[in-house]
């Protein structure tokens, strides 16, 4: 033991001169023997994105080789599995960076439920212009959002049990203002009133670029139907959607302050706390994030189906939390990626809807996407202890 | 018994003192009169073992409690803090044991967490300046002496005592007048307990006044220049190195009688 003192006294004395001129530190990074060179595939191997970019590509190859000839990889066909996996991105987004911070929402599906039939009733049975409707509906979707977000941080209960909660409250409440209101489980009409008020229909309803459609279908760059018109009408309206909440979560979590305090909080709320990030305000504003997205899922919904339903958005939390998974977020928080969590939803849509373009039966389209989350976690799991422990 | 007994000369310039503070949680008694006196540019060594308060008084120093008796003054000023924030701004930053770290996040990105600089993107959206940030953290850990292999790899890839650094680094940086230590060595091997020795060397050259908080006064007595010891939530003085030698600080702390005890016992056996 007080070999280990003068050893430490002798070292002290040592450096003792060398501390004197500021400037002794050596360059950093050069002249670090410390140092070992990763190559670009490596690094490419620590991103987050990585299982879901590899597993697209894999879910590619398989559609290309059992459905290549099918139609699934036409235009059509390409809008048909892009639109599934739009809608599921965009809640898929929100899930993820709520998973990176660390937190749950189970409520998401239900949300999307209750959020449609607080667009459709207002308007149909109160006379509300379309536009007020959807404005109140996203109103009060983030200000449930919020009540999730401030009983999970008010009550330090874990968000599993208090949004499971909300899972079945507004499950409850979509069934009870649909039978209250329709009669039914179900209000039709509401597609129409989108269609007439103007607002709502240029932002949600059909699709858009019509003319660009239109030119190349002339050209001959895309097939058309005899009539002459284009075999697709326009870029559906929720592609754009998708792209957008993508684009802006994307440059919010990777380049912002907000974002790093998303990773800070996700990785150890208490370290967060200590160096001054207002943990309580990032998960409440991101809980109200999701329930913006799974409102703005239902009102894309509704515009498109016509009707709202009390078993719309079933098992959506589910879908977008794996979807989520699949793009590399952890489920203990502080790691993910917006970009890992459009890929999973892209593989969604692309199974979901190729698996019946073969001749696979399409009952195994929950076997596949089952096994594929348990790959992707198992991935994932390699990939963290790689990251951290610097393999 | 205090330090002005042993020490004449620096009497009026300290940065940071504790008046006679006391501690309750409902019956127990955490910290009865404790007085902690810190010079401008001095490490001080608290010295105690488990259960002898160093918790309580490292959270009191941190704004993390309040006392209930006596006063906080810094820099001569009385101040009651109600959050470690205000500590903080204050000057008296605490690195504490979990070090405040996220293992998943890159050196660069802890570095600045909570503090990120920002600049312009398109000159009107605020977006974190990531070279500076990177830049910025090499270049203080560079001064510190310890040179990081990225800036972007993960915190989890470093060793417990690059850690210990790049937190002190850390608060360095932010501006702390005062530092306090949480037991930075106790998880440590000897040499990187010794790289984090070194460190705190640093920080008195740079004029930053240390309290540095341990168990282990092996660590504490080549660097401190003063030594106050705790025992069962008193102060049983505070002593200048030149009043004290490192066998005194260990029979003062309740380990040295016990373990001298332990070991004629052993020998004892052995010799039977």
């Amino acid at each position: 033991m007080s070999t280990t003192t003068s050893d430490m006294s002798m070292t002290l004395a040592k450096t003792a001169p060398s501390t004197v001129l500021p400037s002794s530190g050596k360059p950093a990074a050069p002249g670090d023997e410390r140092v070992r060179r990763i190559s670009p595939w490596r690094a490419l191997l620590n991103r987050p994105e990585l299982g879901s970019i590899a597993a697209t590509i894999l879910v590619f190859v398989f559609f290309g080789v059992f459905a290549g000839d099918s139609g699934m990889f036409n235009l059509d066909g390409i809008m048909n599995w892009s639109q599934v996996a739009a809608y599921l991105g965009i809640i898929a987004v929100g899930a993820c960076l709520l998973m990176i911070a660390g937190e749950f929402d189970l409520s998401l599906g239900s949300m999307i439920g209750f959020a449609g039939m607080v667009l459709a009733v207002p308007s149909m049975y109160f006379g509300w212009p379309m536009w007020l409707s959807a404005l109140f509906a996203f109103a009060a979707c983030m200000a449930l959002g919020w009540l999730n977000g401030y009983l999970v941080m008010r009550t330090k209960l874990p968000s599993f049990i208090v949004t499971l909660a909300f899972m079945f409250i507004l499950r409850g409440m979509t069934i009870v203002l649909s039978t209250q209101f329709a009669g039914s489980t179900i209000i039709s009409g509401v597609g129409d009133k989108i269609a007439q008020d103007p607002v709502t229909h240029a932002l949600f309803q059909g699709t858009t670029f019509q003319w660009l459609f239109t030119w190349l279908a002339h050209v001959g760059v895309i097939s058309h139907l005899p009539s002459g018109e284009p075999v697709v009408a326009g870029l559906p309206k929720v592609l754009l959607w998708w792209a957008g909440v993508a684009c802006s979560a994307g440059f919010v979590l990777s380049k912002t302050r907000f974002g790093n305090w998303i990773f800070t909080v996700g990785g150890d709320a208490n370290a967060a706390k200590n160096v001054g990030v207002p943990v309580r305000r990032v998960k409440i504003s991101l809980f109200v994030l999701t329930a913006f997205c799974a409102c703005l899922f239902a009102v894309l919904q509704v515009s498109d189906v016509g009707s709202a339903a009390s078993d719309r958005g079933l098992q959506k939390e589910f879908e977008a939390i794996i979807a989520a998974v699949i793009g590399g977020a952890l489920l203990t928080g502080g790691y993910g990626s917006v970009l890992g969590a459009c890929f999973g939803a892209l593989i969604f849509g692309i199974v979901q809807i190729g698996i019946s373009y073969t001749n696979v039966n399409s009952d195994w389209y929950r076997v596949v996407l089952g096994a594929m989350l348990l790959l992707a976690v198992l991935f994932n799991h390699y990939i963290r202890s790689r990251a951290t422990t610097g393999k | 018994m205090n330090a002005q007994a042993t020490t004449p000369t620096g009497n009026d310039d300290y940065i940071l003192q504790l008046e006679g503070v006391s501690k309750f949680f409902g019956t127990v008694i955490s910290l009865k009169d404790v007085t902690l006196r810190l010079r401008r540019g001095e490490v001080h060594c608290l010295l105690g073992d488990n259960g002898a308060g160093k918790s309580t008084l490292i959270k009191t120093l941190a704004g993390v409690h309040r006392p209930s008796e006596g006063r906080y003054l810094i820099e001569g000023e009385v101040v009651d803090f109600s959050s470690p924030r205000e500590a903080l701004d204050a000057g008296i930053a605490t690195v504490f044991q979990d070090l405040a770290l996220v293992p998943l996040m890159s050196v660069a990105r802890n570095f600045f967490a909570g503090r990120e600089p920002t600049r312009k993107m398109f000159g009107m959206i605020p977006v974190i300046d990531m070279n500076l940030a990177a830049s910025t953290a090499v270049d203080k850990l560079a001064e510190m002496g310890i040179h990081v292999r990225s800036p972007h790899q993960p915190v989890g890839t470093m060793s417990g005592g690059e850690r210990q650094c790049l937190a002190i680094a850390r608060a360095i940086h932010f501006g702390a007048k005062v530092l306090i230590l949480d037991e930075p060595t106790a998880a440590l091997g000897v040499k990187q307990s010794c790289n984090v020795l070194k460190l705190v060397h640093k920080a008195r050259e740079r004029g930053i006044s240390v309290i540095f908080i341990t168990h282990n006064v092996h660590h504490a007595y080549p660097i401190g220049d003063s030594f106050t010891l705790l025992n069962r939530g008193q102060s049983m003085g505070t002593f200048a190195k030149s009043a004290i030698s490192k066998e005194e600080v260990l029979d003062m702390m309740a380990g040295g009688t016990e373990i001298q005890s332990l070991v004629d016992e052993l020998e004892g056996r052995q010799a039977a």
